[in-house]
């Protein structure tokens, strides 16, 4: 049984790639696997197993969102909103700067760092230096609000303003992935369109309406993904800047996951609410997918 | 085309089962060996979350254990940060290793016992009449269903720092603190300084995710002749009287009329006292550490907590030390730990631990020690242990959360007061409903 070296080649690809697959499997895939059998569990932590329940958990859940000041209820639409806020906010934002970034040629590496640098930033310290930002009394936002004669805020003790505050940290903190696939995204497109559309006589709106936006479609698309998967699974900021307070108001499904699973050791319900957030993730991705994809040909 | 095939499946068993061998478990660490004298040494295993002053003291207790006993060998475990404490202590349960004895917040030990994690200590070593008079009222925590589970070294009351240098020039004498309610409020209101709508100095925060929930369930509603919970704490008392919601107003009133402080001005509840911003302050004996490392210049004093209606009353908590079922299922061990958790339990320890932690001894005879009592700083606390009640917690953080929900439902959103206790309460009760129905 002889091997052509071509053989002996993809072989060894092979094996040197399934060490990575082992790992995936061992340490990614099989646990995510065992979560969905948990979810049907009641599992005891200190035993590592559990009498199956059936649906028990899920039927706890269906219960739970209909109490009054439930949890899990905010945690599920304040989590849809984190993601109506933060996607479009962040994708319009990032465009922007990035056309901006595209133009300017003096000092344009230290631009792109500069918006680059709070992605880089560990995300507990970037809690830590917003949360004394916003403090109510002593913070800097609230003293420029007085210089200028405006009513001081809450912020992040306020119910309605909570929410909003902490989904500007998470735009502000991620926009700089953004710009960078975007500029990637517009270097792609070739010069010669433009060019072309300026003998036609196109004004810049009707450039960036006709070309540069149905050409970035892909990058669009890998962003909205991307991010909104990112929103739907919001936990450091909110667990580093309110625990999910005031009243629950920014408090998310993953902290709900978080919460039940290690501080209450409900590891059944947790693992049920993350089965719950997984198929809420794959669905939104595939109608993502199906809604916002089409191919753009010139 | 198969021969390939078949190579590469050959390599990856190869692989996997390379991997798998290094997986292993290594093997138990603890097991009895014999010494070249022909006794049996028997080693134990003791597990603790890291800190410092903890880790000294007990390190002292084991060579001391050691000594006196020298056919037991007790290895000490205290790298685990305390986020992780928990989590480790329950992966290590199916792994077949962990601890023979393990410390644990009394406040966990419900979930414990329930999980069929730590067992009973027998009642002919540990009688409980004994216990009962000996320790400190509030180790009645670690009792279950009438059996004793647990017992501490040390144990921590709160007490009410408060801030000399912001008394005097609030025109207060620094050496008369309050001693009652009424005072306290009086007190707090003078000491706080505005400057238009701004604190310069706040009198008394009352903020719930920190000590204060446990202010009101210990300490107020006892005050306002309501105890918390049902002697068989299946009943959630806190508004089972006018004197609870008078408790809960009470709690309130700080911050809503007498405008003494805000909740959550502070990322932790001890910033504005150690800054020197906050005259009076609820706390644990555990925080003179952290004033003396972070603040060593701060002028202050400890008193006990304020009574009410001639009523004393304090918060205590406690760091507790169970034996495992891994150690039940070895006779050998379980003797030894058995031996070795009387021994960190005694009144000798206890004066140890106090040297060394800060924190009193769970013993009223070493917590009665005159010297103790007189201590400027540790006194205060000392004299909360005769008084002192620890709260049953079937889930500590569901608990404290039904508070803050309810305090900022009125606070922030400004809703009925009585409304929201009912909240609280029903929210409590259904925790309770929930573990015990599972325990039937």
């Amino acid at each position: 049984m002889k091997l052509t070296l071509r053989q002996r080649q993809i072989l060894w690809a092979y094996i040197f790639l399934s060490v990575s697959l082992l790992f995936f499997i061992t340490i990614r895939w099989w646990p995510t696997l065992l979560a969905f059998d948990i979810s049907f569990r009641n599992w005891n932590v200190f035993q590592g197993s559990g009498p199956w329940i059936g649906l028990a958990n899920y039927e706890r859940i269906w219960e739970d969102l209909f109490r009054p000041r439930s949890a899990v209820r905010a945690a599920f639409s304040n989590t849809l909103r984190y993601v109506l806020f933060g996607v479009p906010i962040q994708l319009t934002l990032a465009l922007c700067f990035a056309l901006l970034l595209a133009r300017i040629r003096v000092l344009a590496g230290f631009f792109r760092a500069a918006y680059f640098i709070p992605f880089v930033t560990s995300l507990v310290a970037v809690a830590f230096v917003w949360n004394w930002l916003y403090a109510p009394q002593m913070g800097l936002i609230n003293q420029l609000l007085k210089l200028i004669g405006w009513p001081t805020q809450q912020f992040l003790r306020d119910t309605s303003l909570a929410l909003p505050s902490i989904t500007a940290v998470a735009i502000w903190r991620s926009i700089g992935f953004a710009i960078v696939i975007f500029l990637a995204g517009l270097q792609q497109i070739p010069d010669i369109f433009y060019e072309a559309a300026q003998i036609d006589g196109a004004n810049r709106w009707q450039m960036f309406w006709r070309i540069t936006l149905p050409l970035l479609n892909p990058v669009i698309v890998y962003l909205a993904v991307l991010q909104t998967i990112d929103f739907l699974r919001m936990f450091d900021l909110v667990q580093n800047m309110t625990q999910g307070g005031p009243l629950n108001s920014t408090t998310t499904v993953v902290l709900e996951v978080y919460n039940e699973g290690f501080s209450s050791y409900n590891m059944g319900y947790a693992a049920a609410l993350t089965v719950i957030l997984f198929l809420v993730i794959l669905l939104i991705t595939v109608i993502q997918l199906r809604v916002l994809s089409r191919r753009v040909e010139y | 085309m198969q021969a390939h095939f078949r190579h590469f499946i050959l390599s990856l068993v190869l692989l996997i089962s390379l991997l798998a061998a290094s997986c292993a478990p290594v093997g138990t660490l603890t097991q009895t060996s014999t010494e070249a004298s022909g006794e049996e040494v028997v080693t134990i295993e003791y597990w603790q979350y890291n800190f410092g002053v903890r880790v000294t003291a007990m390190n002292e207790l084991i060579a001391q254990f050691e000594a006196e006993n020298p056919n037991i060998k007790v290895i000490h475990n205290s790298d685990i940060p305390y986020d992780d404490y928990r989590n480790k202590i329950a992966a290590s349960v199916p792994a077949g290793v962990g601890p023979d004895i393990a410390t644990l917040f009394y406040g966990w030990q419900p979930a414990w016992v329930d999980a069929g994690y730590i067992v009973p200590l027998p009642e002919d070593e540990f009688p409980h009449e004994q216990v009962l008079a000996e320790f400190s009222p509030m180790v009645k925590a670690s009792f279950f269903e009438g059996k004793l589970f647990s017992l501490p070294t040390a144990v921590r009351t709160l007490a009410l720092f408060y801030n000399k240098d912001l008394m005097a020039s609030a025109g207060l004498d620094p050496e008369k603190p309050p001693r009652t309610l009424d005072e306290l409020k009086e007190q707090a209101v003078q000491c706080t300084v505005k400057e238009g709508d701004q604190f310069k100095v706040y009198g008394f925060i009352v903020n719930p995710p920190g000590q204060a929930h446990h202010w009101f369930r210990e300490v107020l509603l006892r005050q306002f002749g309501q105890q918390p919970y049902s002697d068989d704490y299946r009943k959630v008392l806190w508004n089972a009287s006018e004197g609870g919601y008078q408790a809960w107003e009470t709690f309130l009133s700080f911050e809503r009329e007498l405008g003494t402080g805000v909740a959550g001005v502070y990322q932790n509840d001890q910033d504005g006292f150690l800054a020197g911003e906050v005259c009076f302050h609820l706390d644990g004996s555990f925080r003179l550490g952290n004033i003396a490392t972070n603040a060593p210049d701060l002028n202050f004093g400890v008193v006990e907590l304020p009574e009410h209606n001639g009523i004393k009353s304090t918060f205590g908590s406690y760091w507790t030390h169970g034996i495992t079922t891994k150690a039940a299922a070895d006779p050998a061990r379980y003797a030894a730990a058995i031996k070795f958790l009387k021994f960190i339990t005694t009144p000798a320890a206890g004066k140890l631990w106090v040297g060394i932690t800060g924190e009193l001894p769970a013993q009223l005879e070493a917590a009665s020690d005159p010297e103790l009592l007189a201590d400027e700083k540790l006194g205060a606390f000392a004299a909360g242990l005769p008084y002192a009640h620890s709260t049953f917690f079937v889930d500590e953080s569901k608990d404290r959360q039904a508070i803050i929900d309810a305090y900022d439902a009125v606070v922030l959103n400004n809703a009925d007061p009585r409304q929201e206790l009912d909240i609280a309460v029903e929210t409590v009760q259904a925790l309770l409903d929930n573990f015990w129905s599972s325990r039937q």
